[in-house]
Formats: structure tokens, C-alpha cells, sequence
């Protein structure tokens, strides 16, 4: 009886994910679909296979011959790959700090990093850049120091969100563990990077895996500091090579496949990371 | 809380200067200059100013006053409360459902966030073409289930009345429920880490007392996702403030009728092309001041425990 009231429940339950999953998949896949589709066969008909006479490798092969991909992906991934690990070093230390210290000013700075999460990129950008052109960083032409220009507000700008999130994950870290490495003579460093940062690995997968998301398909940002060829990163790249293709969907979806699978890589690798049972054990005896 | 090993507090100087370093240059310097701009006259984008507005509080004025802002405002609390019960909530259900589960939970946790890392501008198409005026998915799934009218004239032609999914009576559907369903799997990310932060301990313990699945999730659960959970509603308000980019692609500068604002796509309107710098400095003023606000708001009446 038990067993059978079990897998009914089972049954529903995977039916209920089986049906989100769908819509999750289906746009995706759609999109792929009509990246090999045949131009000006979207609008018309999006919903069918691209069989026989709309089937075309085109769209790829046009994105591939108009731009330098090799250097786009490897911008991206300086940009991306740097600001995550310096948003993740920086959003733990300073997220276990807030958490765990009681000093003057506390609520304050927790209430900065909160309205901090809330400013607009819109409303930053300008004075961002008018400094970084004072400093001689943006608007130079060397493509180091534009990668940078871009690096650094992004940093900030994803630095609340990533303190925020992981706050919450350290409050929930048995302060017992501390206690008691803290008895057997670690000293605060030793136990944010022996008990801490063991126990809370699954969140810190989850903000680096956003912050390089956000940070990649930041179009915004990347426009106005990246101008020359060289520059360019894989996003704001495909941007304009479909916003130039006009009404060109085709070469469009091809570009978001091709602008979606290094992402998809990242999430997949940093996600075998977020696994149960971390703190299992630990705070037996 | 307030343990021994944090009595000291020179090592939090370490913790905090770095972070809070790059804030301070690249957020809260920025955000003090937007919030002079509020008060200065500026003819357009990346010009000085012009001296200060008559009278200088002439922005915050015409906050109050401008229709169009009402219509943002109206909208974006809107969209506030379907993120809070949509995104959370069908987040939450997910995100339980799927830490119930052994085959496949790998699965479901990654093509759930597939709609995450495709961008606006391809999903804003896409809802486009599901939601078109003629012969769109939607209305010619309509069509074919007899749910729209048809009339015959007398030539023979069958001429049907296509619903317009974008006009005053459905347009708030059609721009919140694509935002809704893209970001749910943000949220089931950061939740079903909170839950396998959980430690697997409690609910042995839990099960040697015959507490069944229901009143596992009850009473251990939920009170221990407290925390997260309560992240997930400061970020849910923050986020549906800042929303932009696929009701952007989707509807453009305020269709229909200028009742489709957002207070994410109005400011930029207003930035970037109304080219009214002072005037959209005004509305991320209070895209932030509502922020702050309504999670405090939501800090305290979640959050009793804890002392922030």
C-alpha cells in the first residue's frame, strides 16, 4: 500500500517537472531549429523541422566567414573568467565578515551593499567611463586596457548581488563548526577557508555561475568600452553581426547558438559542484 | 551568535576593504554623481551640466506629476507581486520536487536553466512570433480549438478575428509572463543550493521519528530555507525594478498606448533616447529608494529572527 501510494506520488512528481522542462527546452530547441533554417522562411513558418529544402548550414558558415570568433571568445572569457574569480573571492570574505562580525556601521554597509544591488547600470555607466578615461584606461585603443575598463565596473556591479546571496548561504553554516576549529586553534582565516568555504562550496558555485553569465551577456557594458575590432567580445560580436543581418532570423538564431554553448559549458562544469550533502557529518559528537 | 572567535576585529578589515573598495569606486561614486545630476539641467548624454534646474527639486516634481510614471509604477508593483508568487513560489515547488527525485534531478536542474543563459533578444523574437497577431502559436492553437470567432461573407471568405495579444486587455499578460517564466529557473538555482546546504543529518533524524515527506518538508525545510528564501524576495523586488531587456524587445518604448511602461524601460527611455539625462538620473533615484524600501519591508516581516 505504502509502496504504491510512494510511486504515485513519484509518477506526479516527474510528470509536474517533465511538463516546466518542456518549456524550457522547447525554446531552445526552437531556436536551433531555425538556425538552420533557410532566411526568410522564419516569419512565415518557425514552428516545423527545417527538412529538406529549408535545411541550410548557411547561417552558420556566414557567421563563422564575417567576424573573428577565436578572439571574441578569448575576450570574453578574459573578461568573464576574471571578473568571477575576483567576485568570488572578494563577495566571501566580505559576506562571512558582515555575517559573522557585530561592529558599529554594520547595518549601514549591509544596507550600501543592498541599494548597490538596485542601481541601474544605466544610471552608472557615464560617470564609470568619464573616470576610466581620466585614469587612461577607457577609450585608449590598446585592448588590455579596454578589457579592464570593462572588467572593473562589472566587478562592482556584481559584487552586491554575490555578497547578498552568499550571506545568506553563511548564516546558515552550523556556527558550531567554527567553535569548535576554533577551540583546536585555527585562527579566523584558517577556519573562513578550512570550514567555511568547504561548507558553503555549492553557493559559491552558484554566484560564480552568475556572475560569469551576467558578466557575459552584459551587451551593455561591452558596447560602450569595447569599440575597436580587436576588442570585441563573443557577445556584443554576434550582437552586431545580426543586427546588421536586419531581418536576417536566420543568422540570428545561429549567432545565439553559437553565443549559448560556451555559457552552457560553464554552468554544466560549475554545477557538478553544487551537490548534497556537503556538511554531512560534520557536526556529529 | 555573537561567538568568542569574533571578538577581535582586526582580521575584518581583510574581509571587508576589497569589496567594499570597488564599491565605493565604481558603484556608490557613480551612483552620488547620478543623484547630483538629479538636480542639474544637462542637454544630453555625456555633456556638463548647465547649472542647477529652477527650481532644483523641478525633477522630483515632475515624478510625481508624470502619468507616464504612474503608469510605470502600477506596472512594475504588478509585476512585483507575480514575481514573488509566480518565480518564488513555482521555483520553490520545483526546487523541492526535483530534491525529492534520484534519476534525472541532474537533468531538470540543467534544462532549467536553459531559458536564463539565452538572451533577450532572441526570446523577446521568439514570444513575438508565439504571440503574433496573425497566425502567431497561440492564436492559431486558439483558432484550431474553435475558441476564436469566425465569420463567413458571403463571397465564401472565412475571415477571422485574431485576438491582439498586445493590446490594453492582454498586453500585461503577454509582457509579464515570458519575464516570469525566464528568470523561475534563477531562482530554483539558488534555492535548490540552499537546500542541499541543508545537512542530510536532520532529516535522518526526522525519518527515525516517522516524520513522513509532507511534514519533513514542513518543519525542517521550509523553516531552514527561511534564509534563502528571504534572499530570493529582496532579489525578486530588486530584479522586477530593474527589468528591462525582454519587455524591451518585446514591446519597445511603452506599447500600447504608452500604458506598457516598466520602470526599467522608462528610465531608459528617457536616458537614452529622450536624451532627458537629469530626468532619468530621477527615476533610478527611485528605482533604488523603492528598492531599499520594499526589502526592508520584506527583511522585517520574513526575517524576525535574525537582526538585519
Amino acid at each position: 500500500m505504502n509502496r504504491k501510494k510512494r510511486s504515485i506520488s513519484q509518477t506526479l512528481t516527474y510528470i509536474a517537472l517533465g511538463l516546466w522542462a518542456l518549456t524550457t527546452i522547447y525554446p531552445f530547441i526552437w531556436v536551433i531549429l531555425n538556425s538552420f533554417r533557410k532566411k526568410g522562411l522564419i516569419l512565415t513558418d518557425s514552428f516545423s523541422l527545417p527538412l529538406g529544402d529549408a535545411f541550410t548550414w548557411e547561417n552558420y558558415l556566414t557567421a563563422w566567414q564575417r567576424a573573428d570568433f577565436k578572439n571574441a571568445y578569448l575576450n570574453s572569457f578574459l573578461i568573464s573568467g576574471t571578473v568571477t574569480v575576483v567576485v568570488v573571492v572578494l563577495a566571501g570574505l566580505a559576506a562571512y565578515g558582515l555575517v559573522r562580525y557585530r561592529f558599529p556601521g554594520r547595518s549601514l554597509l549591509y544596507s550600501l551593499v543592498m541599494a548597490g544591488m538596485m542601481f541601474p547600470v544605466f544610471s552608472t555607466i557615464i560617470p564609470v567611463f568619464r573616470m576610466e578615461a581620466m585614469m587612461g584606461i577607457a577609450g585608449t585603443g590598446n585592448r588590455w586596457l579596454s578589457l579592464l575598463a570593462v572588467i572593473l565596473p562589472q566587478i562592482a556591479g556584481n559584487l552586491c548581488f554575490a555578497i547578498i546571496i552568499l550571506m545568506g548561504f553563511i548564516q546558515s553554516v552550523p556556527i558550531e563548526l567554527e567553535e569548535s576549529a576554533y577551540l583546536d586553534g585555527c585562527s579566523v582565516l584558517q577556519i573562513y577557508f578550512h570550514i567555511i568555504i568547504p561548507a558553503a562550496k555549492s553557493s559559491f558555485a552558484t554566484v560564480a555561475i552568475f556572475a560569469f553569465l551576467w558578466s557575459y551577456n552584459d551587451l551593455f557594458t561591452q558596447s560602450f568600452f569595447l569599440r575597436y575590432p580587436q576588442e570585441r567580445a563573443i557577445t556584443g560580436l554576434l550582437n552586431e553581426i545580426s543586427s546588421q543581418a536586419g531581418v536576417n532570423y536566420g543568422l540570428m538564431a545561429s549567432s545565439v547558438v553559437l553565443v549559448v554553448i560556451p555559457v552552457l559549458l560553464v554552468y554544466v562544469l560549475l554545477q557538478k559542484h553544487i551537490v548534497k550533502g556537503l556538511t554531512a557529518g560534520a557536526i556529529k559528537g | 551568535m555573537n561567538s568568542m572567535i569574533y571578538k577581535k576585529k582586526t582580521p575584518l578589515l581583510l574581509f571587508l576593504v576589497p569589496a567594499f573598495l570597488f564599491l565605493a569606486a565604481f558603484l556608490f561614486y557613480p551612483f552620488v554623481q547620478n543623484i547630483i545630476n538629479t538636480f542639474m539641467k544637462i542637454g544630453g548624454l555625456g555633456r556638463a551640466a548647465e547649472g542647477l534646474n529652477t527650481p532644483w527639486y523641478e525633477n522630483y516634481i515632475r515624478l510625481f506629476t508624470d502619468p507616464y510614471m504612474r503608469v510605470a509604477m502600477k506596472n512594475t508593483l504588478v509585476l512585483i507581486l507575480c514575481t514573488i508568487v509566480f518565480q518564488v513560489g513555482i521555483a520553490l515547488i520545483l526546487a523541492l520536487l526535483v530534491d525529492g527525485i534520484r534519476v534525472g534531478a541532474q537533468f531538470f536542474r540543467t534544462v532549467y536553466f536553459f531559458p536564463i543563459v539565452i538572451s533577450a533578444t532572441a526570446l523577446g523574437l521568439m514570444f513575438n512570433l508565439i504571440f503574433l497577431y496573425k497566425g502567431g502559436m497561440v492564436n492559431q492553437l486558439l483558432l484550431s480549438l474553435g475558441q476564436l470567432e469566425t465569420d463567413v461573407r458571403p463571397n465564401g471568405k472565412v475571415i477571422v478575428y485574431w485576438l491582439d495579444w498586445k493590446d490594453q486587455a492582454h498586453f500585461l499578460f503577454t509582457m509579464l509572463m515570458p519575464v516570469m517564466w525566464q528568470y523561475v529557473g534563477f531562482y530554483f538555482v539558488i534555492i535548490v543550493t540552499g537546500l542541499n546546504n541543508i545537512s542530510p543529518d536532520l532529516f535522518e533524524a526526522a525519518a527515525l521519528d516517522g516524520a513522513d515527506g509532507w511534514n519533513r518538508t514542513r518543519y525542517i525545510t521550509l523553516p531552514l530555507l527561511r534564509n534563502v528564501l528571504c534572499t530570493c524576495l529582496v532579489l525578486a523586488i530588486t530584479g522586477a525594478l530593474k527589468v528591462f531587456d525582454l519587455p524591451w524587445v518585446m514591446f519597445g518604448a511603452g506599447m500600447p498606448e504608452n500604458q506598457g511602461w516598466l520602470t526599467g524601460t522608462y528610465m531608459y527611455d528617457q536616458t537614452f533616447n529622450k536624451m532627458n539625462v537629469d530626468y532619468g538620473s530621477t527615476i533610478a533615484v527611485l528605482i533604488v529608494v523603492l528598492g531599499v524600501v520594499l526589502s526592508n519591508i520584506s527583511n522585517r516581516v520574513f526575517k524576525p529572527s535574525e537582526d538585519l
